[in-house]
């Protein structure tokens, strides 16, 4: 089932993509600067924790992009099929974090990481298919 | 030093099958209520009341929680493998719940994906990363 055409349909994936690994992207780094929860929830409870998260404004970044990528895959899902959005989706999104995690979030992206990521991008062409 | 706990393990598995299964619900529901247009855009307000969405939504709120405080102690990086596979599992499910065709070649690309995971899941999981309070004290020593 596939009510778009080629661009409307990439268009849509794309979109989603972006919101989701910007929700990614904002959501880790709001969770980095919270702490580990657990050692959180020991020194200030489990109120503590809550706190902690809401009163982060990453986390609010990471909520609205993240929002906004579920109403996108809420309309997605009503047109294209569900074992061609999802997998493609999460698979750009995969490569993405990719770039993100070493550019924005400054963790080490190992060779190895990118080979994967050019595997899981085969993957994704195939999945056109 | 922190270890991985049952806790951290069950935390990953809810991950991967609230967004699998939050995804094949919310896929059943929209199913239900049908094609939605640019000019029927407002029904997507009344899509949460579905009860297929709805328990979709509680699954993918179970999940979203799992993730925050994933994220709290491992790295993105680590922590995307799980989600990923989660997304492959659920191409699987729309296969196997939903009945949508999945061709050869899409089941070639769903286990190119999975390899791809496997091999980065193979690796190592936690870098050094120098933030402003000093390094994570999770971090494990890692060469560059």
């Amino acid at each position: 089932m596939n009510h778009l055409g080629f661009f409307a349909t990439w268009g849509m994936v794309l979109l989603m993509v972006c919101l989701n690994s910007a929700g990614d992207m904002t959501t880790a780094r709001a969770m980095r600067r919270v702490g580990d929860f657990s050692e959180l929830r020991r020194k200030a409870g489990i109120f503590g924790v809550v706190r902690g998260v809401l009163t982060e404004p990453w986390f609010y970044l990471g909520l609205l992009a993240m929002a906004l990528s579920f109403f996108a895959l809420l309309a997605a899902l009503s047109l294209i099929d569900l074992s061609v959005v999802v997998p493609a989706s999460a698979s750009l999104t995969f490569l993405l974090n990719l770039f993100g995690a070493q550019f924005f979030l400054k963790e080490h992206v190992s060779r190895r990481r990118w080979l994967s990521g050019m595997l899981v991008l085969g993957g994704i062409i195939l999945l056109r298919g | 030093m922190h270890t991985m706990s049952f806790l951290r393990y069950t935390l990953l598995a809810i991950i991967v099958l609230g967004s699998t299964f939050g995804d094949v619900y919310i896929a059943k529901g929209m199913r239900q209520l049908g094609e939605i247009t640019v000019s029927r855009w407002r029904d997507l307000l009344l899509a949460p009341f579905n009860p297929w969405v709805a328990l979709g939504i509680v699954l993918l709120l179970s999940f979203y929680i799992s993730y925050l405080a994933s994220l709290s102690w491992a790295d993105l990086s680590y922590i995307m493998p799980a989600t990923t596979m989660g997304y492959v599992l659920t191409a699987l499910m729309a296969h196997f719940m939903l009945g949508e065709h999945v061709s050869l070649t899409r089941w070639i690309g769903i286990l190119m994906i999975s390899f791809g995971v496997g091999f980065i899941t193979g690796g190592p999981s936690l870098t050094v990363r120098p933030s402003p309070e000093g390094l994570e004290p999770h971090v494990e020593a890692h060469r560059r």
